[in-house]
């Protein structure tokens, strides 16, 4: 049965799929699954900072903002958002909240990015001791030169383990973008099974890929880890 | 040089301090002294504004500052320049190295050139014994040497008084030696400076007048001879036994 299922599995046959696939799937990764990615968090990171700043701010009405932001994304499913931002907005009849896929996707994913990684920059910015305000304070740094110079440099260190799982997080949550008909990965996957029925196959040959983008951003992660940690003593 | 008037704060219910005056001229030295709790931190983060007093008037170099008002983040920032604050636990940049943390206001703050800044803190670094030491990051310098760089860094901005709360009191004894030092060279230079400290011996030869402090009120003032051998108030006399033992 085992020697059924593994001469069966690496049949001459299923090699070729494996190697067909290979390229499209390849495609979907570089034009859409890591563009994803990659602007929906560099545009969450965005938000996170100025939301963390409001949740800090001590000003009631942008730290009230703030919490309701965060507490309705992470009380509701990513693929909820996603309906919502592109189906929801989309079928309200106004032309600007009529989105293409890709863009939908990024708004979505931004937002959702923005609510969690908020969390983690302000745990970061409050773990910073409060000496360090006050001396930068106390040679006259404002507000945000103090946040800028000294707290968030120092803030970025501790935040980096936890913005990298939201990262690598990220770069699987992208599958979810196949609802909507973006070509990213894994729907190059669905619509290769679709041709061949060979969905253990090229879905294994899909989380194969997804997990080397992730091992080498685990890698990524390493290397960034221990030039901030250059300060610190080990 | 400095003074304050009837400087009052309370944090909630608790006062801890209550209508201080205070007085030092121009390149004098002063030395606060007084029991845990008594305020003497208190006052000193009031003179660098970082606490605000609920009343009280202080002024520092013809600049007064009035807590009977409501102050704007810009004046109480440019008062703040005026005072350079040195903490017991050194609060230096761990980002930075010993070169960046003494930059770091003059460029951010005083907008001074890189190369000008540069040139100035490794001065002040020289200055405090640590030419050696200008590219180090904190994490690789000793306790007396950070405390170091942190009297550099509080003077990089020029201020017109230094403030020195306990700033040996977090050091093996056999470092403390070389921060005092550095804090009487600065007196040697003329530095108008208010040192809250446990060390008497510095404070006999370097201080012009002692303050004792209790519960918020300065009880006693006077050159250090005066106060530490002939003490008038029933209190310094007690807290003076408690600590000569
Ligand atoms: N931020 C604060 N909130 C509430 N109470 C405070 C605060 N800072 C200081 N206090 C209280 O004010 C009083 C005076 O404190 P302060 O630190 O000025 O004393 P100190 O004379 O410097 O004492 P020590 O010798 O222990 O450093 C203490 O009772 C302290 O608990
Ligand atoms: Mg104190």
């Amino acid at each position: 049965m085992k020697m059924y299922l593994s001469s069966s599995f690496f049949s001459s046959e299923n090699i070729a799929i494996l190697q067909d696939s290979f390229i499209p799937l390849l495609k979907g990764v570089l034009s859409y699954t890591i563009p994803l990615t990659l602007i929906s968090f560099v545009i969450g990171l965005f938000i996170a900072v100025v939301t963390a700043v409001f949740r800090i701010s001590g000003i009631k009405i942008l730290a009230g903002i703030a919490r309701v932001y965060v507490s309705i994304i992470r009380g509701t499913p990513l693929l909820v958002q996603l309906f919502i931002v592109f189906f929801g907005l989309g079928n309200l009849g106004v032309d600007f909240l009529k989105f293409e896929p890709f863009t939908g996707t990024i708004i979505a994913f931004s937002l959702n990015t923005g609510a969690y990684a908020s969390e983690i920059i302000r745990a970061s910015i409050l773990s910073i001791e409060k000496g360090q305000w006050e001396a930068s304070s106390s040679i006259g740094m404002s507000y945000f030169q103090s946040l800028k110079r000294v707290i968030l440099p120092q803030a970025t260190r501790v935040s980096i383990p936890p913005l990298s799982n939201s990262f690598i997080g990220l770069v699987k949550e992208t599958s979810l973008a196949s609802t909507i008909l973006v070509s990213e990965m894994f729907r190059k996957a669905q619509e290769i099974v679709a041709t061949t029925y060979t969905p253990l196959l090229v879905y294994v040959e899909a989380a194969a890929i997804y997990w080397v983008i992730c091992f080498i951003l685990s890698l990524i992660q390493d290397r960034i880890e221990t030039r901030l940690n250059r300060y610190v003593k080990t | 040089m400095i003074s304050t008037q009837k400087i009052s704060k309370q944090f909630g219910d608790l006062v801890v301090l209550k209508d201080i005056d205070l007085e030092v001229e121009k390149g004098k030295v002063v030395v606060v002294i007084g029991p845990s709790g008594s305020g003497k931190t208190t006052l000193l983060r009031c003179l660098n504004l970082l606490e605000q007093p609920e009343s009280g008037l202080i002024s520092i170099d013809q600049q007064s500052i009035d807590f009977g008002k409501k102050l704007s983040k810009k004046e109480i920032r440019s008062f703040r320049k005026k005072s350079g604050m040195v903490f017991q636990t050194y609060n230096l940049f761990p980002h930075f190295t010993a070169l960046q943390n003494v930059m770091e206001g003059p460029v951010t703050v005083q907008k001074v050139n890189k190369t000008e800044a540069k040139k100035r803190a490794a001065e002040l670094l020289t200055k405090v014994g640590l030419k050696e030491k200008i590219d180090v990051f904190p994490y690789q310098l000793s306790g007396g040497q950070q405390q170091r760089v942190g009297i550099a860094r509080a003077m990089a901005i020029d201020p017109k008084v230094m403030l020195f709360d306990e700033p040996t009191s977090a050091l093996d004894p056999e470092l403390v030696g070389e921060v005092l030092l550095v804090m009487k060279d600065l007196a040697k230079e003329g530095r108008t400076m208010v040192v809250v400290t446990h060390e008497m011996k510095f404070a006999k030869e370097v201080a012009d007048e002692v303050i004792f402090m209790d519960e918020g009120k300065i009880i006693e003032r006077g050159e250090p001879v005066d106060l530490f051998e002939r003490p008038k108030e029933e209190r310094t006399k007690k807290f003076l036994n408690l600590i000569n033992q």
